[in-house]
């Protein structure tokens, strides 16, 4: 589907209506406080049955014209419940309920909403007011820590760079573990955009209301294949009518980078070489103490302005917002600037018949990515030579020379030189809109029809220009290139819902029929590269095709019934059945069904009249999910590809280009995951003590693993085939209590715990082949070969090493292993199944303290038995990484505990440098303060100051034992921030 | 309401603009590849599958790697000739592999591998994928497919010569894997690729047999010696691979053929109208492909069109930089910037060479001739001498035209396989080894005439060549030094595993010690085994 079929989509139900005036009359003014009688601002106030509305000030007031026939206001706030108050004379007084007791609470789901105690499944809801604070630059770090069952590990302390997201331990090895993001009702496509390190990252975390995570069966496979790691449904903020409201909110940030990596100084380097160096070595000694460190790392001021404009133009409401970002990294010539303007209308029509809801959001960047080479060269680059030289040779940058002033090569380049003479730019930028219509039908109100039309088209151009002076690229004679990519996604869903309260048999029945179309169509350019001075590089040329179009389509159909008796007994049934353009025809088509069941106790005659007891349910849930990312477009396809210049062959003088016939799978398919989820809701007190507790079992099958081929037998040696299977079992916790709760005070406490054990228990053709030893996972620097395996019978991702000999001090004996299957050398065979990488429990806590004018909040984390192999210490810990081969260098200080040589070819496989890197981390620290009206009380101040990634307490040794694959090599150090904020209202 | 038939209006306008466009077919195609039904539509399109028969033999991929990682870590090891290369040079006292930091060749050396030993399973991998590679291309140029696509005439000659190379290259393969492995599995044109039946495991006979077939049978559809474009192989090449299967028969079959080597490399001497290059130094320069004279069939290498880190861009960088200090003048000599220095000569081989020998090419500045120490870093890497037989350098002396294209990276020397110096050896050692049909004068003739040009300066030359096994196979090693020969020699004269010949780091021992005669094959690969139970371990592992 072509945008501009899109656009005329959009505008043409809009010519074809016209909006509906009615008389008004009458103003209604009140005030919108919660249980503690503090203000709430943004409440939505509409006219019940109307579609007149405000929205309450940051005083919580509001003002309000209905008209005279009006009864009563409906007044609701995200994150607070909804009540229906009577009009009566004279200023309205309304309390909302916060909404962990609010059960009428409406939690949006996959293609519609329902009520928070109709929920059958495992869903989570985070609104803005739980949201983590401070200096975010990326939507999913608000709700780190914040859900039992999701892990959010960031992959870095770049600016706008991503995060490693599980729900529920995902279910993949070798397909994708990310789960399903879908925005205001627009299902992103996995794969980001090219200059961008993280596709959410062009979503503004301002602009966000509320994340809903469905981590169950019951509650995803509404989203059939692409649901099997969860979903998390972004729902951003509406206008909610009412006169215009502007706020102004700014951020500005200092961030600095919390620990370096402990190597060795100027001096200590001199006296290890001056001792243990080859003569050449200490010949090349020079006289400086630089700390590469310092030189590459700022002190990075960023600042994060919003302007938002909401409010209605009669039965418009709307709401604009306006943001921009400037951030700078703490590694020097990392900087991303973010401009991003949002638009929502939800215009209503017909008496609410038709309703409307728009959104369009548009983020541009301007990107210089660091050339992230310098992290790993600050710890290893020779610290007794100085930055600058006098000769200008290499752009005045210290480089290791020849005598003849030519560069050694392969010798590592000056980490400041790769730095400042890099020049990463990229351009990226995305637009998401959709336009849902939804219409009650006149002549059976019960009766909805929704058209959701939406679109995610994104574009990237780039360059690289590396000057030819530049040490890294001399030889070549620098680098100019370019690229380019776009990404067209188009989605069209359209249902019927059919919702009856049958009172004679005290039943509630809704029921929700449709069909879904989504097309993800990506356009990759091709270019030459160029030299610096504009050459081209004569083996880049010229590029064959211009460019490349993969594309992929999903076609589904989908159906949920949720049945309500008496309130008591819930019961939900889905069906997805998903035709997908990645398999054959044969096996194109899936169904993924699901079941779920729930007693609300607290409704039963026994438990009614309760004063302790005030929610207590019991939910069961059964379903079926896929995962069809990950795998290729047209594996199952037999293809040929047709080769590049420099792989090709020559016949006489001719160049001949060689056409290779790719491996495929024609019996490709998703993999399939089963869950079963039991769980209890409970509430005491009045909802001032409430959690849940879940307990899950989620088996997958036809996991893909790439599986070797019999000889002969295919074109490609290894193919992925729907062969493994694996589980993951656990428990979730969640707690919420609200110990003080006065008009004065508010404390509350948010707890959350999550287990998650996972085992594989197959990846062979011929189950538990004795022979196969497992899917080898990520390698480490310095060490040919993986260090993690995935083995049947473990957990994935576990550390595969030698077992380490020590002597009688416990210093272990470099290249001395335990000979384990006692055949008297030592072969990979010698390897074990140790500690997995991923935690085993992780927990969550976030208190929020209300005081008056003033609140203050953190948010920690805890995970344990997550272990991490410390690639610092194995790849710089020795003494040839010192003295030297060619030249000197810097190594880990972990060298003196060892004294290791660096000449064993193994030693990098050892467990000696696997750590239990169980940790406590204080993710944020908040405090703010309401200043109240100023300006003659034209606005509202609110000021606050935060701190991030206050303090970690671990055992680990490493920079940070936080990270998602296990191995701790160069990460790119997550910066200590403060930020003081403002934020106005008027 | 009157808005009623506006909404059903509105509705009915969606859907006929939007449903449409969602009734696109689930069927999506790539755009940038193509099936084989539009690869083989024409002469152009064989000729591209063609070059991928061949380049399989150079590169290691032409679209993303052929061998997985799975296999090999390290694509740079995963050419057929570095793979071949580790297996045949690498195992013997040609070669030790010195650093420690790539750890794929380590063990390879010391005759510790295993069937979980990446090195060996990526030699046995390339090869059947090369088998694979070919068997395709013979099935899609079979005289049905070829009528059916409306090829006739000259274009169907032509590609008739197309497919009895690819049959070549096949056996070709097929006799490295039999030379490596043994008993292996087969695999040819019958088969369909892509269905799941799993190939049976053959005898060493069985499999000799099929190749001796092959050659034979394909001989008629080659062309003639030296008549084909450069880079393609002829018909010389099919004798010449059936004089190396017999000379080595009674390794595979337990039956000597030597009567059979006799014939067979006598018909690439005599029919082939090739001659001794008169320069030995100029055999492996950048501008080999000029030595039409002497080379049988070359493996193509280019620093621009065929860039292979497994190719003889790894015989250049491998033992470059001998000493840190003297980086640039080695990189002087051998044209590249290369300073892998992982590869030394162990000094047993060295002193095969006299001073006079001209094929002694080692580079011993710095150097310390004795293996003392073999795994290491640069500080370690002056134990051994290193090599310099293969120079990325013009005869005249200069870099070659690709040289600041490929950033002195990728070299232009061609790797002969067969060359006629190797058909006047295996001619002397059957005639030695009592075969008929050639007489013992010729037989020292043609080591006179080796001898002659390996020792330009030495008047004595000649009457230094003598016709006994133990001369020919130090011969053999001095003449063919790394050009991937060095194993089967010592296999075939009992040497390779037993103590009689001992070497630097032979056994993992610095003097050398004998070593189970099971390794005188490799082991299957343990991923084969787990994938095709047809399939049995040689014995012993």
């Amino acid at each position: 589907m072509t945008i501009k079929k899109l656009l005329y989509v959009l505008v043409l139900p809009l010519l074809l209506l016209t909006g509906n005036v009615m008389a008004q009359d009458k103003v209604v003014t009140g005030k919108v406080t919660d249980s503690a009688g503090a203000a709430i601002a943004n409440a939505s106030v509409l006219v019940k049955g109307g579609t007149t509305g405000s929205q309450t000030n940051a005083d919580g007031t509001f003002s309000l014209k209905v008209p005279a026939s009006a009864k009563s206001l409906t007044v609701t706030s995200v994150g607070f419940g909804s009540v229906d108050i009577p009009i009566i004379d004279g200023p309205l007084s309304v309390t909302l309920r916060s909404a962990n007791t609010s059960l009428s609470e409406v939690v949006v789901i996959g293609y519609g909403s329902t009520r928070k105690k109709d929920l059958t499944g495992s869903v989570a809801v985070i609104t803005s007011k739980d949201f983590q604070r401070g200096n975010i630059t990326t939507p999913e770090q608000l709700i780190a820590g914040k859900v039992a069952g999701v892990s959010i590990i960031s992959n870095g302390g770049q600016p706008g760079s991503g995060s490693q997201i599980r729900i529920r331990g995902g279910s993949s090895l070798n397909a994708s573990n990310d789960p399903l993001i879908v925005i205001d009702g627009v299902p992103l496509a996995q794969s980001g955009i090219a200059g961008a390190g993280n596709p959410l990252s062009f979503i503004n975390p301002n602009d966000i209301e509320s994340f809903t995570v469905l981590k169950d069966a019951s509650s995803a496979a509404i989203y059939g294949s692409r649901a099997a790691n969860g979903v998390i449904i972004i729902t951003t903020k509406k206008g909610k009518g009412g006169g215009l409201k502007l706020n102004f909110s700014s951020n500005l940030s200092v961030s600095n980078i919390a620990k370096k990596v402990d190597v060795f100084s100027g001096d200590e380097v001199r006296k290890i070489v001056n001792e243990n160096g080859s003569p050449a070595r200490i010949a090349q000694l020079g006289q400086a103490n630089t700390d590469w460190q310092n030189e590459i790392y700022q002190s990075a001021i960023s600042s994060d302005n919003n302007l938002s404009i909401s409010g209605g133009i009669k039965s418009l409401p709307y709401r604009v917002t306006l943001g921009y970002q400037h951030l700078n990294g703490i590694l020097k010539t990392d900087k991303l600037e973010r401009t991003s303007l949002a638009l929502a209308l939800s215009p209503a029509f017909l008496d609410n018949h038709l309703k409307f809801d728009i959104n369009l959001k548009g983020i541009m960047q301007k990107t210089r990515f660091a050339n992230q080479g310098a992290i790993g060269g600050a710890v290893s680059f020779d610290p007794t030579q100085p930055v600058r030289t006098t000769d200008k040779r290499y752009g005045g940058f210290f480089e290791w020379r020849e005598s003849d002033g030519s560069l050694i090569l392969n010798r590592g380049n000056n980490p400041v030189g790769l730095l400042e003479q890099t020049f990463d730019d990229q351009k990226p930028m995305r637009s998401i809109g959709n336009a849902q219509i939804d219409y009650k039908f006149h002549f059976f109100p019960d009766l909805h029809a929704n058209l959701n039309v939406g679109y995610d088209v994104s574009k990237n151009t780039g360059t690289r220009f590396v000057s030819d002076s530049a040490a890294s690229n001399y030889e070549t004679g620098g680098v100019r290139s370019q690229g380019k990519q776009t990404k067209t996604n188009t989605l069209l869903d359209f249902y019927f819902n059919y919702v009856k309260d049958i009172k004679s048999i005290k039943s509630r029945i809704d029921v929700t029929t449709g069909y879904s179309y989504n097309n993800f169509q990506t356009k990759d350019y091709n270019f030459r590269s160029y030299k610096a001075n504009g050459d081209t590089f004569p083996s880049s040329k010229p590029v064959q095709f211009d460019f490349n179009l993969p594309e992929n389509t999903l076609v589904s159909y989908f159906g949920r019934l949720n049945f309500n008796y008496n309130d008591k007994y819930l019961f939900t049934a889905t069906v997805r059945r998903d035709g997908s353009s990645k398999f054959s025809r044969d096996n194109r088509w899936g169904t993924f069904p699901s079941m779920a069941l729930s007693w609300r106790i607290n409704n039963e005659p026994f438990l009614k009249n309760s004063t302790l007891i005030s929610d207590l349910k019991l939910r069961v849930g059964y379903g079926i999910t896929g995962q069809q990312e990950g795998i290729g477009f047209y594996d199952y396809i037999a293809r040929y590809g047709i080769g590049g210049i420099s792989n090709s062959y020559i016949f006489g003088q001719d160049t001949v280009i060689a056409s290779s016939p790719f491996g495929y799978n024609a019996s490709l398919k998703w993999e399939t995951t089963t869950t079963y989820n039991a769980a209890i809701d409970f509430a005491f007190a009045k909802g001032r003590i409430n959690g849940s507790v879940d307990f899950y079992l989620r088996k997958t099958k036809d996991l893909l693993n790439s599986v070797p081929q019999p000889t002969g037998t295919n074109f490609a040696l290894y193919i992925l085939s729907n062969v493994g299977s694996m589980e993951n079992k656990g428990v979730e916790f969640n707690l919420n209590v609200q110990p003080i709760q006065n008009k004065i005070t508010t404390l509350d406490l948010n707890f959350n715990a999550t287990y998650n054990k996972n085992t594989v228990t197959n990846l062979t053709v011929v189950p538990n082949d004795p022979t196969y030893k497992g899917l080898p996972g990520s390698g480490a620097a310095g060490y040919n070969g993986a260090i993690l395996i995935s083995q049947v019978g473990g957990p994935r991702n576990t550390f595969y090493l030698y077992k380490q000999v020590y002597d009688q001090n416990d210093k272990p004996i470099e290249g001395l292993f335990e000979d384990l299957n006692r055949d008297g050398i030592i072969t990979p065979d010698d390897r074990y199944l140790g500690q997995a990488a991923d935690p085993n429990l992780f927990l969550g806590f976030s208190p929020n303290l209300g005081y008056k004018k003033f609140n203050f909040g953190f948010v920690m984390r805890a995970s344990f038995n997550n272990y991490v192999y410390n690639n610092v210490y194995s790849n710089l810990g020795r003494l040839n990484q010192i003295a030297g081969s060619y030249t000197v260098g810097n190594g880990s200080a972990n060298y003196l505990e060892t004294g290791f040589t660096g000449k064993n070819a193994i030693q990098g496989g050892s467990d000696y440098y696997v750590q239990n890197a169980s940790f406590l981390r204080m993710d944020n620290i908040s405090i703010g303060y309401n200043v109240g009206k100023i300006s003659r009380g034209k606005a509202v101040l609110r000021i606050s100051g935060n701190i991030q990634n206050v303090f970690v307490v671990t055992k680990y040794s490493g920079l940070d034992p936080e990270l998602n694959n296990g191995v701790d090599n160069n990460l790119y150090p997550r910066p200590r921030t403060y930020t003081i904020g403002f934020n106005l209202d008027f | 309401m009157k808005y009623y038939s506006r909404i059903i209006g509105a509705l009915v306008v969606l859907a006929t603009l939007v449903l449409p466009s969602c009734q696109k077919k689930l069927d999506l195609f790539p755009t940038n590849d193509v099936t084989a039904e539009s690869i083989f539509k024409d002469p152009a399109g064989y000729k591209n599958a063609l070059a991928k028969v061949y380049t399989s033999m150079a590169v290691t991929g032409t679209n993303g790697r052929d061998i997985p990682s799975e296999i090999v870590s390290d694509e740079g090891n995963t050419g057929f000739l570095r793979q071949f290369w580790y297996m045949q040079c690498l195992t013997t006292d040609e070669a030790g592999w010195t650093f420690f930091g790539n750890t794929d060749p380590i063990g390879i050396h010391e005759m510790k591998w295993s069937a979980s030993t990446l090195a060996v399973a990526g030699a046995y991998y390339r090869g059947y994928y090369n088998i694979t590679i070919c068997n395709n291309f013979i099935i899609e140029s079979s005289d049905d497919k070829l009528s059916q696509r409306g090829i006739s005439g000259t274009d169907a000659e032509n590609i008739r010569h197309y497919r009895a190379e690819a049959r070549f290259i096949r056996a070709f393969n097929y006799w490295a894997l039999l030379d490596m492995f043994g008993n292996i599995p087969f695999i040819d044109d019958n088969y369909v690729i892509g269905s799941s039946v799993l190939p049976p495991q053959k005898s060493k006979k069985d499999i000799f047999d099929f190749i001796e077939k092959e050659l034979i049978a394909m001989e008629a559809d080659l062309v003639a010696p030296k008549t084909n474009e450069y880079g393609r192989l002829d018909r010389a090449a099919s004798w010449a691979l059936l004089a190396r299967l017999y000379l080595n028969a009674k390794v595979y079959t337990g039956v000597e053929r030597n009567t059979d080597a006799i014939k067979a490399s006598k018909k690439v001497i005599d029919e082939g109208g090739y001659s001794l290059h008169p320069e030995y130094r100029e055999l492996m320069l950048a501008d080999n492909h000029l030595n039409t004279d002497e080379f049988i069939w070359s493996i193509v290498f280019d620093g621009v069109r065929v860039q292979s880190y497994s190719g003889t861009t790894f015989l250049v960088h491998g033992p470059a930089c001998a000493d840190a200090g003297l980086s640039g003048a080695f990189k002087d000599t051998t044209g590249t910037n290369g300073t892998w220095n992982c590869i030394r000569l162990t000094e047993q081989f060295v002193d095969k060479f006299d001073v006079k020998d001209i094929r002694g090419q080692f580079w011993t500045s710095g150097q310390q001739k004795n293996m003392d120490f073999l795994l290491g870093d640069a500080s370690t890497a002056k134990y051994g001498y290193s090599s310099l037989k293969f120079r990325n350098k013009t005869r005249t002396g200069q870099l070659p035209g690709s040289y600041a294209a490929s950033n002195g990276v990728f070299v232009d020397i061609d790797f002969p396989v067969f060359r006629l110096a190797e058909m006047y050896l295996i001619y002397a050692e059957a005639v030695a080894r009592g075969g008929t049909g050639g007489s013992n004068a010729t037989a020292l003739d043609y080591l006179k005439d080796l001898a002659k040009r390996a020792r330009p300066g030495d008047p004595s030359a000649a009457s230094s060549a003598s016709l006994t096994l133990p001369y020919i196979l130090d011969e053999r090693g001095r003449e063919l030094f790394w050009e991937g020969h060095r194993r089967t020699d010592l296999i075939r004269y009992g040497q390779f595993t037993s103590g009689s010949y001992l070497w630097s780091w032979k056994g993992g021992v610095r003097s050398g010690t004998a070593v189970d005669s099971k390794y005188n094959l490799f082991p299957i690969p343990t991923q084969d085994l787990s994938s095709n139970p047809n399939l049995k371990q040689n014995p012993g592992y």
